[in-house]
């Protein structure tokens, strides 16, 4: 029973393990990296669960690396906060392997097919491991680990665009990572210390210190460029359309959420809320720049004619949703933005997990061409259906949820004036889900179409003949869409956690 | 036209009898300097990263001297990936190992080599081979993907 207690770094270090031994066994049988990916995200879903319930019962758990004493050594850091999110990265995680083995076998190069699996778990360690951690450079140093992961699964792309895009992501990346390192040097001048607990304690004392203003500053615009907050999101439309359909689901799903977690970890656990609010007002620049994502995202995502780029856009909208949720600094709004983690997660992976069935059956990413789908594809147009009704907010779906929590902590900070902003972003994006679903329900009610041909040069194929995508990507898919009802319907368990998490972090 | 301008540069490297005796020279002095920075690297200066740099940068000069396909029979694509992940595997399992001794994850000094001190000298011994053999062959892989890239 003793393993129990190295749970905390067997989940960072199985998967890493395993992106090594991949590319050893890979090459004796042509399915053996689809199981190896799909058995070990399994295994860490399980463990995140296990994690997540013993922070319920016990509290936080700390383990030391090498058993060094923190602040000296390493640590790994697991509360309410982090728990929350690692169950749901590694279940994410889980969905998108299984559904992963169809799709890379017609997205990705047969050569580079054993690559995709090992960078893959590569990127999941980085994931887990930026999560798990309670050192402020262990973070950095996984955060690098999975863009550097990331810009090679996006440059997989069957297109040449998805090179550009790749080199784009690089780039802007780059530049990110390089201002969160420079924050971390301004604030390991000002305390000699990297441990996240240690930094709480230590850096009350120094708010008035130039450094540590220089240093929020900096954290603030690398962690924003690496969430892809307006204006600062143009590297994410161009990787998530040009991305085989397997790394769009898993990037779009993870990626920004990680990212916000670190944002939340840093602005609300690093530095406290006190010295967001009184020393400069980090809080309100946050709240005008998310409130403009979340209309500037959803009303360009209506002009897309790309799904893929559609939902792209949808993201930069949602991810507005989270960090105004986080930055109004309330317990119940920063409910809303946490609980939204898991909510736009849960949808985002369904809607691309989509588009990847039908890339799969017909190759189409144009929305035109899903004119009268509903008869070839009904089970995926009916996720379509629900993820996208979720995107949208309505009652009795996991976007609902969120939304209210977040709507009802804007009046309670006393800014009832973003109640508009985040009733447009839904109309808005009601408007683009809606668009769709016409299309795929109601082709009689719209012209006729001019365009035979969709951008990728592939013919319209007949619609009307049924010819679902196939089970292993199909059931996966489904699961999210039935969570996305459940917790819509449900919403007490992940709620009591993020609640939980909301107020250890507005300490 | 491209051919013609590598078999013109296998005729000119076949000129170069200098270079490819004192590169062969040297070739194991290096590696030898790169096995004594692994091995120091608890010590002194040096670890497991420069030393394999310095094992890789001697291999490169060796592909260097005689060209790609002598490089490559040398070394194959195949044997290089290998040593790869199998270089970080060592990395990885020692700290395996150290959890099933009873320790924390890379906790050397619980390894049952002996005393305290020994084991976790030992241990990060091992780590650094490890981290050695992978630095050097990946440098090895990056050079041949740059080279290809230039050839074709």
């Amino acid at each position: 029973m003793k393993l129990i207690h190295e749970f905390p770094v067997l989940i960072i270090i199985i998967p890493l393990i395993f992106a090594l031994i991949i590319p050893l066994v890979g090459r004796l049988n042509r399915i053996l990296p689809w199981i190896i990916a799909s058995t070990i995200t399994f295994f860490c879903f399980l463990t995140s669960i296990f994690l997540l319930f013993t922070v319920l019962d016990t509290g936080k758990i700390s383990y030391w690396l090498g058993g060094w004493e923190p602040p000296w050594g390493i640590e790994y850091v697991v509360d309410y906060l982090n728990a929350f999110v690692l169950a749901v990265i590694s279940f994410i995680a889980f969905i998108v392997s299984l559904y992963s083995g169809r799709s890379v076998e017609a997205e990705i190069n047969e050569d580079k097919q054993l690559a995709f699996y090992s960078i893959y778990m590569l990127f999941i360690t980085g994931l887990l491991g930026i999560v798990i951690t309670g050192d402020i450079f262990n973070m950095y140093v996984f955060l690098e680990i999975t863009s550097l992961a990331g810009y090679a699964m996006i440059a997989m792309g069957r297109k040449r665009d998805a090179l550009v895009a790749s080199y784009n992501y690089l780039i802007l990346g780059t530049i990110a990572a390089t201002f969160i390192l420079i924050g971390i040097g301004y604030i390991y001048m000002a305390t000699g210390t990297l441990n996240i607990a240690d930094l709480q304690e230590r850096l009350p004392a120094l708010f008035h210190s130039k450094m540590v203003l220089v240093a929020l500053a900096f954290f603030t615009v690398g962690l924003s460029l690496k969430l892809a907050l307006f204006p600062l999101h143009t590297w994410l439309p161009g990787a998530y359309t040009y991305a085989p359909s397997v790394v769009s689901c898993i990037m779009a799903a993870t990626a920004t959420k990680v990212g916000i977690y670190a944002m939340l970890r840093i602005i609300f656990g690093v530095f406290k809320i006190e010295f967001d609010i009184h020393f400069i007002p980090i809080a309100n620049i946050l709240i005008v720049v998310s409130s403009m994502a979340i209309i500037a995202g959803s009303a360009v995502a209506i002009t897309q004619t790309n799904l893929k780029s559609m939902l792209a856009y949808s993201s930069v909208g949602q991810i507005g949703y989270i960090v105004l949720g986080a930055v109004l600094a309330n317990q119940t709004a920063m409910t809303g933005s946490i609980i939204h983690i898991l909510n736009h997660a849960l949808m985002k992976g369904a809607l691309f997990m989509v588009v990847g069935c039908i890339v799969y059956k017909t190759g189409i990413e144009d929305i035109s061409g899903l004119r009268g789908m509903c008869k070839k594809m009904p089970f995926t147009m009916a996720v379509f259906t629900v993820a996208g009704l979720s995107l949208m907010g309505v009652p009795l779906t996991v976007g609902f949820v969120s939304k209210w929590y977040i709507a009802i902590g804007a009046l309670n900070a006393g800014m009832g004036y973003l109640i508009p902003v985040i009733i447009t972003g839904s109309l808005l994006s009601a408007v683009y889900i809606w668009r769709i679903i016409v299309n795929i329900y109601f082709p009689d009610e719209l012209p006729e179409p001019e365009l035979l041909y969709t951008d990728g040069g592939t013919e319209i194929t007949d619609n009307d003949t049924y010819s679902e995508a196939p089970w292993s990507m199909l059931a996966p898919t489904m699961v999210l869409a039935v969570l996305c009802i459940y917790f819509g319907i449900s919403a007490t368990a992940p709620l009591s956690i993020a609640e939980k998490a909301a107020v250890m972090l507005s300490q | 036209m491209c051919y013609i301008a590598v078999e013109e540069e296998k005729e000119h490297m076949r000129e170069h009898i200098i270079i490819r005796i004192v590169s062969k020279f040297f070739t194991p002095f290096i590696q030898l300097y790169a096995f004594y920075v692994i091995a120091h690297g608890d010590l002194g200066p040096g670890g497991g990263f420069q030393g394999g740099v310095i094992l890789g940068a001697s291999m490169i000069l060796y592909v260097i001297a005689f060209g790609m396909d002598e490089g490559r029979k040398r070394i194959s694509q195949k044997a290089s990936d290998i040593f790869i992940s199998t270089g970080a595997l060592v990395y990885a399992g020692i700290g395996i190992l150290c959890i099933l001794a009873g320790g924390a994850y890379l906790e050397y000094d619980v390894l049952p080599l002996g005393s305290h001190h020994l084991a976790s000298h030992l241990g990060i011994y091992g780590i650094e081979i490890g981290i050695g053999i992978t630095v050097a062959f990946v440098m090895i892989t990056i050079f041949f993907e740059t080279a290809k890239k230039e050839m074709e």
